[in-house]
């Protein structure tokens, strides 16, 4: 399957002169500005980082003078390197793990939710309105705010701790359990939103072959697998292709629920963020950003390519 | 028991599923502070105390609404102004490199935005711009705004050709018609696209926590994550509840306002 950008037939040209003559360049005025702002905001930068990545900052004293010197010193790999054998590898590896099992599971747990989700809300039903805005309300409110929520939740004499049967667990310290917290929140963020999108999936595949597998005898789980997995196929694709990219940059849900610096929910936005706020080590910060920017170039291009994924909305409607 | 039950039941565990955590947060922000940790379900007695404490003087916070409002809507008005021209030619002209030029503005929406933080942070502190809103507003607008083209090219497309064939033959020039025909009748469009933008850019927490470190510009999230309490030792939970009830507010009261209209937004560009 083609999914990047299809070579469209020539269309031949109107009869009448000039008709469209002047419409290459009106384009190009109006796609201009958007394109400049993506190049400075985001093209650039990137380039930037890959440049920041080189360097280091030395901030040593300058024998011969005895002042401080404060510049950057062209360091080759020795970022990279350090990243995965140095002195940061550990730390380094250990976030890139955490940025993986997150993905994994956190975007699993909320593909089946959301799938169910929108099985359920599928049918026509009396207060279909406000289940909506229920749905849209986890969405809304802002990811550092839902950690702060989670946060409390998750207090060692909070209300997670008096359901929950046993001693109180330490959600928020470390380990296992504040692993678990950040996937619980994240689901509890992006599954409704899942359910949103693999809804307007399943609106739009048509009545009658669902009865057609009536007829034919195909019970609700057969249907299920034989039909309406396969059709919305495409719009879970592009919704599973956005939440994973999302979850591989997670800051917010780790930052404000757990806190910087725990092994249990570093991620490689989180240590790049340490390291160049805090520390303002540019240098390691743009190496991590770098390498974090490679991981999810890979996983796009995978999605793409490989499953077919048709983020850019070329393929016109023949199925 | 019949299907149609377990149907609701089904249901009725969604809107608890999305909405009890926001109630607790409502809750916990009504109780007294000695109450905090009550597991009732209701605040007895009801209380104001964290949200007075929220709004205390040294806090900051009402200063930082402020600022949520500045740099959300002026993200907001930037992104669509830019936006709805490049969407209206993307949807409704035929040029070369359509395609890529669609490929690329996608593709800049999958880049981390830590890649992008390192370097704009390096940049901000060489031109002075650490501790500005456009230092915000810059990269928050670059970061909504292939969301903003896409939402917009969607909405453009769905449009009848003919509206266009026809303020030809009226004789209007290609940019007449946009301006006379087209972008009057896609104001709902670009309203709800207005609308997710702005949550997008309310929302925001990394950039605005990297680049201003002055507590008269943070950011609502952002100082609301920074409170501390009476004493360092002490987690200020219930002002922390308070004020992030305050920050969802207006958003729920958009989403509960525009639900229909905000849903159709977020799946157009996804379903065709």
């Amino acid at each position: 399957m083609v999914t990047i950008a299809p070579v469209e037939p020539e269309r031949p040209e109107p009869a009448g002169p000039g008709r469209r003559s002047g419409t290459g360049g009106l384009a190009a005025l109006l796609v201009s500005p958007t394109l400049l702002v993506l190049g400075l905001v985001v093209a650039y930068p990137i380039l930037s980082a890959v440049r920041l990545a080189f360097f280091q900052r030395d901030d040593g004293i300058d024998p011969e003078t005895g002042l401080r010197e404060q510049g950057d010193v062209f360091v080759g790999f020795d970022n990279f390197t350090d990243m995965f054998t140095g002195d940061t590898a550990e730390r380094f590896l250990n976030a890139l793990t955490n940025t993986t099992t997150f993905t994994l599971v956190a975007v699993s747990i909320e593909v089946v939710l959301g799938v169910l989700m929108a099985l359920l809300m599928h049918r026509a039903f009396r207060g279909r309105a406000l289940v909506r805005a229920a749905i849209l309300v986890p969405w809304a409110v802002p990811t550092a705010i839902a950690g702060l929520l989670w946060r409390w939740v998750f207090q060692a004499d909070g209300v997670a701790n008096d359901l929950l049967p046993g001693a109180p667990v330490l959600w928020t310290t470390d380990g296992a359990q504040a692993w678990l917290a950040v996937v619980i929140a994240d689901t509890w963020k992006t599954a409704p939103f899942i359910g949103l999108l693999v809804l307007a999936g399943l609106q739009v595949i048509s009545t009658e072959i669902y009865e057609a597998a009536r007829l034919d005898g195909a019970g609700p789980v057969r249907t299920f697998f034989s039909i309406t997995l396969p059709l919305v196929k495409p719009t879970l694709l592009v919704a599973v292709l956005f939440r994973v990219l999302d979850t591989l940059r997670m800051f917010d849900l780790p930052y404000t629920l757990i806190g910087p610096g725990k092994d249990a929910t570093d991620t490689v936005t989180v240590l790049a963020f340490e390291e160049a706020v805090k520390f303002g080590k540019y240098g390691p910060a743009s190496a991590y950003a770098v390498v974090l920017f490679l991981y999810v170039a890979a996983v796009a291009f995978v999605f793409v390519r490989l499953l077919g994924a048709d983020v850019f909305g070329t393929r016109k409607g023949s199925r | 028991m019949s299907v149609l039950r377990w149907r609701y039941l089904g249901i009725a565990a969604i809107v608890l599923y999305c909405l009890a955590p926001f109630y607790w947060m409502l809750v916990s922000s009504l109780r007294r502070t000695n109450d905090i940790f009550d597991s009732g379900p209701l605040p007895a007695p009801l209380s104001l105390e964290s949200y007075r404490a929220a709004f205390a003087e040294g806090n900051g916070f009402l200063r930082a609404l402020l600022n949520s409002f500045v740099v959300a809507g002026v993200t907001t008005v930037l992104a669509l102004a830019v936006a709805t021209v490049a969407a209206y030619a993307l949807a409704r002209l035929e040029f070369r490199g359509k395609n890529l030029v669609l490929a690329l503005i996608i593709a800049t929406s999958m880049f981390p935005g830590i890649s992008l933080l390192v370097p704009l942070l390096e940049l901000f502190s060489g031109i002075g711009w650490i501790n500005t809103y456009q230092a915000m507003i810059v990269p928050s607008v670059g970061i909504v705004l292939p969301l903003a083209v896409w939402n917009l090219t969607a909405f453009f497309r769905q449009m009848p050709h003919e509206l266009e064939e026809a303020a030809q033959i009226d004789g209007c020039t290609p940019a007449g018609a946009f301006r006379r025909v087209i972008l009057p009748l896609a104001a709902p469009g670009v309203f709800t696209t207005a609308i997710i933008t702005f949550i997008a850019a309310w929302n925001e927490f990394i950039i605005a926590l990297s680049v201003v470190n002055r507590t008269e510009l943070k950011t609502a999230p952002v100082i609301t994550s920074q409170f501390t309490g009476t004493t360092s030792f002490d987690s200020p939970f219930g002002t922390q509840m308070a004020a992030g009830v305050i920050v969802t507010i207006p958003l729920v009261v958009l989403v509960l306002l525009f639900q229909r209209r905000i849903v159709a937004g977020l799946t157009a560009g996804g379903v065709k």
